[in-house]
């Protein structure tokens, strides 16, 4: 590896070797593990176990509510980010701080709490039930559950940005006879779009992997509210550590593949 | 944070002020909607049956080697993970070399791999039936449903916390103060110590605090590893969802509502340490 920064500064070999045998041993190996252990499946077999009916199905709720949830989280955390920097109202500075709870509050506690809420003796799934609507132990619900836990995403990718944009853009646009709608179409979205992207693909990557906050609001009923990582779940209790290993192998793949994609879209953008 | 400041004209100009009240009040109504609820039932919950209820099922003891547990895997992790981040944001930020940016993309890694693959992946080479499983019998080591796997898939959720926080904070701040340390006489360690850490001091606390927070709430990859073995194998997270499941619903939130009041602390510090940063960021510049 050839470096170019100035010899005085010290330690490149050492943090760059303790970095490499870190991950290695910890991260890259057992992920390396998986893909071997997985490799003792022929193809057929392979494909067998992941064509399941029931693994289809869990694979469809995993990345359909993930995908939801993110584009919920895009609309909502747009406009968080854009109240937080552009208005100073009273409770501002709570709001701002609080944004990161479900980072840092436990998913389980987030999965109870939601459960306790959206049930349908719950405080909100009450009235929901009055109406006839089903919250809890259905895809809603887990969608739900995810957007909670991915909220702050995209609220904080944009934020930075938008605070950088020079509000004499918009002020330029206006004098010019944009409309408002015009303003933000033109001006503030193409600036955005790359921001939002990240924020929405990180919120995707963890909606799809999502555990703990999902299994107690979801009902886990298999083919209908049972999604992929408890059937990984489900399959390890059972000692079918081929099946949970298959799982997770096409899991991974399907994710990188699509977060790929989304890198490859943002790229597009950004050049506009 | 933002240092724009906006008058009223200017805001009447671009957005007529209903439309900006209508904007604030919604994010008020989706702040209690989607914060304040959850985190008040919590609450709600775990007082239903009095305030000595609630104490009496956070000092039973299986929530205490629950608590315990939950202590030991954050005070293993952390440590380990800071020092990983120091290193890895050290090489990545004050260096250039060929392949950087691969390596900072796989830093991350971890954050895009589901917990419950972080947890298949140490049962696949420490399990009964795992690579190492056979070995690690007949040597009478237990990994696997024992406290070393919690530490391992804590470990494995948690590396990119710190390093994430300090690659940008140390790129931003550039080589210059250390090559200035280097010229002066100081040693590798010297400069180490007495420039580049109260730089980024503040950014190392942002990490930690993050990296803690979720080394203390992690509950899929755990929930792998962990066999649910109540008393030896149980965090406090999997304590909850035990209590739970059976039914045991103000146990469960009395247990939930210590991580949330640990979860307020984590923000409460958070912000801090992130105004100190912003602080330290804005001197440096003037």
């Amino acid at each position: 590896m050839s470096r170019r920064t100035s010899p005085v500064i010290p330690g490149f070999g050492l943090t760059l070797g303790y970095t490499l045998v870190y991950l290695s041993l910890l991260v890259f190996l057992p992920l390396a593990g998986m893909f071997i252990y997985a490799s003792q499946l022929s193809w057929s077999e392979f494909y067998t176990i992941i064509s399941a009916p029931r693994v289809l199905a869990a694979l469809k709720l995993s990345f359909g509510t993930a995908f939801i949830a993110a584009l919920l989280n895009g609309v909502i955390g747009t406009l968080f980010a854009w109240v937080l920097v552009r208005y100073r109202f009273p409770g501002r500075k709570v709001i701002d701080a609080m944004i990161d709870l479900p980072f840092a509050l436990p998913t389980a506690v987030a999965g109870i709490a939601l459960t306790a809420l959206y049930a349908p003796n719950g405080f909100v799934g009450r009235f929901a039930n009055d109406l006839g609507i089903a919250i809890a132990y259905t895809p809603f619900g887990i969608t739900l559950a995810l957007t909670f836990v991915t909220l702050p995403f995209v609220v904080r990718t944009i934020q930075p940005v938008l605070a950088d944009i020079p509000r004499e853009l918009e002020e330029a646009a206006t004098c010019l006879g944009a409309r408002p709608l015009q303003v933000f179409r033109y001006v503030l979205l193409p600036a955005l779009l790359p921001a939002w992207l990240t924020g929405f693909a990180l919120a995707f990557a963890r909606g799809v992997g999502e555990y703990g906050s999902v299994i107690f609001i979801a009902g886990n009923m298999p083919g209908k509210t049972e999604i992929l990582p408890l059937l990984i779940m489900v399959k390890l209790d059972q000692y079918d550590y081929v099946g949970a290993t298959a799982i997770g192998v096409m899991m991974l793949v399907v994710s990188f593949v699509l977060l790929l994609l989304i890198n490859i879209l943002q790229r597009y953008v950004a050049k506009g | 944070m933002s240092t724009t400041s906006t008058s009223p004209q200017q805001n009447s100009r671009n957005a007529p002020s209903w439309s900006r009240l209508a904007l604030i009040l919604s994010a008020w109504a989706m702040f209690i909607i989607f914060l304040v609820l959850p985190l008040a039932i919590v609450l709600i919950e775990a007082l239903k049956m009095g305030v000595a209820h609630f104490f009496e099922s956070m000092i039973e003891p299986d929530a205490i080697s629950a608590l315990k547990l939950t202590l030991l895997a954050v005070a293993i992790s952390v440590p380990l993970n800071l020092v990983f981040g120091v290193a890895a944001a050290w090489c990545v930020s004050k260096h250039d070399f060929y392949g950087k940016s691969v390596l900072i993309t796989l830093i991350d890694l971890p954050f895009s791999v589901s917990p419950i693959i972080a947890g298949l992946v140490y049962v696949l080479l420490f399990g009964a039936q795992g690579f190492f499983g056979e070995w690690l019998i007949e040597h009478d080591i237990q990994i696997i449903f024992a406290v070393p796997g919690i530490v391992l898939a804590t470990l494995f959720v948690t590396v990119p916390f710190v390093a994430r926080e300090l690659i940008p904070l140390m790129q931003q701040q550039g080589t210059q103060e250390e090559e200035a340390a280097r010229l002066l006489g100081a040693s590798g360690w010297q400069m180490f110590w007495h420039v580049t850490v109260p730089n980024i001091k503040w950014g190392l606390m942002y990490g930690v605090v993050l990296c803690t927070a979720r080394a203390m709430g992690e509950f899929g990859a755990v929930s792998v590893v962990s066999g649910h073995i109540r008393g030896f194998t149980n965090t406090l997270p999997l304590h909850v969802e035990i209590l739970y499941n059976e039914y045991n619903h103000v146990a469960a939130f009395s247990v939930a509502s210590l991580l949330l009041i640990l979860a307020l602390i984590m923000l409460l510090l958070k912000q801090w340490s992130e105004s100190r940063i912003n602080r330290q960021l804005n001197n440096g510049d003037e």
